[in-house]
């Protein structure tokens, strides 16, 4: 489904990410784990367009997107949600998603400036499709939440709004960027189980970036841990976990010795 | 239901009611505010199109006409700016040259200068078209850019247009030997024709004032529904993120030169208008006093939001008109200057009570004016206005208005430095003190030179606004980062 083949980012002298090699299959939940500066969100620029790599190519069902504009990629069927959380924070929360299915509609300004009913029918479902996305997290978006600014939202509900966002853009692949960061543990499961529910449910491919352990056992297939832009291992959870060169590069040299 | 538990701080509840804390404020504030959430939108369009009509039908004062047609052509421009600068958030700086294009394209087209007639059911959309054909070509440059870089860009454009209507008086074109005079160069287009449509020859502001309440009612129908819909959210998404506005298949490049075209699209039209009812078209009337203007409108009414649009471009260009009546301006002085007292002192008793001391420093300084002999002008003199009459027991004018005028000049900007860093108790004595000593310099120095208290209370106005609401009359308080 997705594939890196010799991917290459380098800022200067400074190579973020270096000829790493990931597949991604379909149906798959593949979490990328890694030490601050490893490069894992660099590896997200890179896919979602927002950096073209220096060498290096990113397939997607076996055809390149390296270095195409970002819009380009969204609308290939690859979405996102962002580290540092990046709604539109001034607008509501059903405004957030139905703003996401721009890609997806038709109706331009003159057809909305004359109300033409081909725009008004488009604007029913495309807030009926918002609702619908909103609806996929309980009642936490929904109701009278739905016409709140989204700057009113607590940052786990963020995080969800960010989640039907990305939905919303209708992707084949789907890019977490460490979407349990800032949850209770409450929280944090309840996060675990809907990454799961995206798979079945929505029937996405899913790359998830995440620090929570708990969260990367509960959801992934399969690990694979970068450090410098390198990849170190790859495989099940367990594997991962216990592996040397992971164990070193998160505590240090020689203490995989000590244990 | 399930969140209705935890009502501590901290929750999202707590969170969901922030605005409506800030809302329940005491004093004049609140009682704006509730007025604000109290009047549904559909009424206050249906007040505003009936004193519309009103006024078209009921006042056949040429003047007042004329302000009001000129109004028309402001709102046009502003509400086309607010489409650019509002929606987009694009800080387009050479927005004021497209409504100079549409302007001389019309002088062009229909006055004996090229000895051109075009009608006008004709020149005036293709007018449009290219104007916006133009904000099309000033866009391919400027898609890249954000904030300062795109207002530099703008800029150099706006500059550029003004630089090419004064040189284009003499061209010579290849093969010919003599020059062509094309734009009027700085001696602008006079004569133009007057605006025909369905066989009707329009004959002065009154006629342009109709047709331009039948275009405003349209554009703010149009401009609301975009706004509602696909590409006014989409435009939001531009304003608030481009980038994660990207990674949801936004071409954000494509929609902002959509914001441009459009804006332009808008000035134009108002451009044709405007050089209809002006007759003649100058280049200095689409320099940056007017470009200032409309973003002053823009801004106090409240960016993006239609209604603060109207209501800005209402502000700004009937105000210097009012200002211009010595009356007027005066009663309007001495209103904001009550409104920022009620504004500052918060409560309705603390505003009482700074009242009280204003009046009582007042006969105090009377009291000593005359206890030290120092000459005064007589009140028959300086009170001629209705509200001078009402100060002239209370308020001394001394004999050299001149100096004095100066010195309470300089004394009241320090007083409101001071005021701005002042610990909150001294504010509060310090606030009647000011009030007293605006007043006089008011009534002493400013009333004699009208056109620069013009520029002051404007000035004055946008400070104080800014200061009280930043986010304009009608805007939402915007939140960058939380």
């Amino acid at each position: 489904m997705l594939e890196f083949k010799k991917v290459t980012m380098q800022f200067g002298a400074l190579k973020s990410v270096s000829e790493l090699d990931i597949t991604v299959n379909k149906g798959e939940i593949v979490s990328v784990i890694g030490p601050n500066g490893a490069g894992k969100t660099t590896l997200f620029n890179v896919v979602t367009g927002i950096y073209t790599p220096t060498e290096g190519d990113v397939l997607l069902e076996g055809k390149s997107i390296a270095g195409k504009d970002p819009a380009i990629i969204n609308r290939l069927g690859i979405a996102r949600t962002f580290q540092n959380v990046r709604l539109f924070l001034n607008m509501s929360v059903i405004e957030n998603v139905m703003a996401a299915t721009y890609a997806q509609t038709k109706s331009n300004i003159f057809s909305s400036a004359l109300g033409l009913p081909s725009s008004r029918r488009e604007e029913r479902e495309v807030r009926a499709r918002a609702e619908e996305l909103l609806s996929f997290f309980g009642t936490r978006l929904t109701g009278y939440r739905w016409e709140q600014p989204a700057y009113s939202l607590s940052y786990a509900n963020r995080r969800r709004l960010e989640i039907a966002r990305a939905l919303a853009t209708n992707p084949k692949v789907l890019l977490l960027d460490e979407p349990a960061a800032g949850m209770n543990p409450k929280e944090t499961q309840e996060i675990t189980e809907v990454i799961e529910r995206l798979r079945t449910e929505k029937d996405l491919t899913i790359l998830v970036i995440e620090h929570d352990m708990h969260v990367v056992e509960g959801i992934s297939d399969r690990v694979i841990a970068l450090d410098h832009g390198v990849k170190i291992a790859e495989g099940d959870f367990d594997s991962v976990a216990t592996h040397p060169d992971v164990v070193e590069a998160y505590l240090g040299k020689g203490s995989a010795d000590r244990k | 239901m399930s969140e209705q538990q935890g009502l501590g701080i901290g929750t999202d509840e707590w969170v969901a009611q922030h605005e409506k804390r800030l809302a329940r404020r005491s004093g004049l504030l609140g009682i704006l505010d509730l007025l604000n959430q109290k009047v549904s939108p559909a009424i206050r369009y249906g007040i505003l199109g009936v004193a519309a009509i009103a006024f078209g039908l009921f006042v056949d004062d040429f003047y007042l006409q004329r302000i009001a047609a000129n109004l028309g052509v402001f709102l046009i421009l502003t509400l086309g700016l607010n489409v650019v600068m509002g929606f987009a958030g694009l800080l387009d700086l050479g927005f004021v040259a497209f409504f100079g294009f549409g302007a001389y394209a019309y002088a062009l087209t229909s006055s004996g200068h090229l000895n051109q007639h075009w009608p006008t059911y004709l020149s005036v959309p293709a007018i449009v078209i290219v104007t916006a054909f133009l904000g099309y070509l000033v866009s391919l440059p400027s898609r890249r850019l954000f904030g300062d870089y795109l207002a530099i860009v703008t800029l150099f454009f706006g500059q550029v247009f003004i630089q090419l209507i004064i040189s284009s008086d003499s061209i010579t074109f290849p093969g010919n030997e003599e020059s062509t005079d094309i734009t009027g160069g700085s001696n602008g287009i006079p004569g133009l024709d007057p605006f025909v449509l369905f066989g009707y020859k329009f004959k002065g502001a009154a006629d342009y004032y109709w047709l331009l309440l039948v275009i405003l009612v349209f554009l703010i129908i149009a401009i609301i529904r975009v706004d509602r819909t696909r590409v006014g959210r989409a435009w939001k998404t531009v304003r608030e993120d481009s980038l994660a506005s990207q990674a949801m298949g936004i071409k954000v490049n494509n929609l902002k030169m959509l914001a441009f075209i459009v804006g332009a699209a808008i000035a134009g039209l108002a451009g044709t208008i405007f050089a209809g009812i002006q007759n003649s078209v100058f280049i200095n009337g689409f320099d940056m006093p007017l470009l200032t203007l409309i973003y002053a409108a823009v801004i106090l009414g409240g960016s993006g939001s239609i209604p603060g649009s109207i209501l800005g471009a209402f502000v700004m260009s009937v105000l210097p008109e009012i200002l211009r009546v010595q009356n007027y301006s005066e009663i309007l002085f001495l209103s904001v200057l009550i409104l920022t007292i009620a504004v500052l002192g918060k409560s309705w008793k603390k505003f009482a009570f700074n009242i009280a001391l204003v009046v009582l420093i007042g006969f105090l300084v009377k009291v000593i004016v005359s206890a030290l002999n120092i000459a005064t002008t007589p009140a028959a003199t300086w009170a001629i206005a209705p509200v001078s009459k009402a100060l002239q027991h209370w308020l001394v004018i001394p004999q050299s208005r001149l100096l004095w005028g100066n010195i309470g000049f300089v004394l009241l900007i320090s007083l409101i430095a001071y005021y701005s860093i002042a610990k909150e108790k001294i504010k509060f004595y310090l606030l009647p003190l000011i009030t007293y000593v605006a007043i006089f310099v008011w009534e002493d120095r400013l009333v004699i030179e009208p056109n620069t208290t013009r520029q002051l209370i404007i000035g004055m106005l946008l400070v104080v606004l800014m200061i009280v609401r930043p986010q304009g009359f009608l805007g939402k308080t915007r939140v960058e980062v939380l």
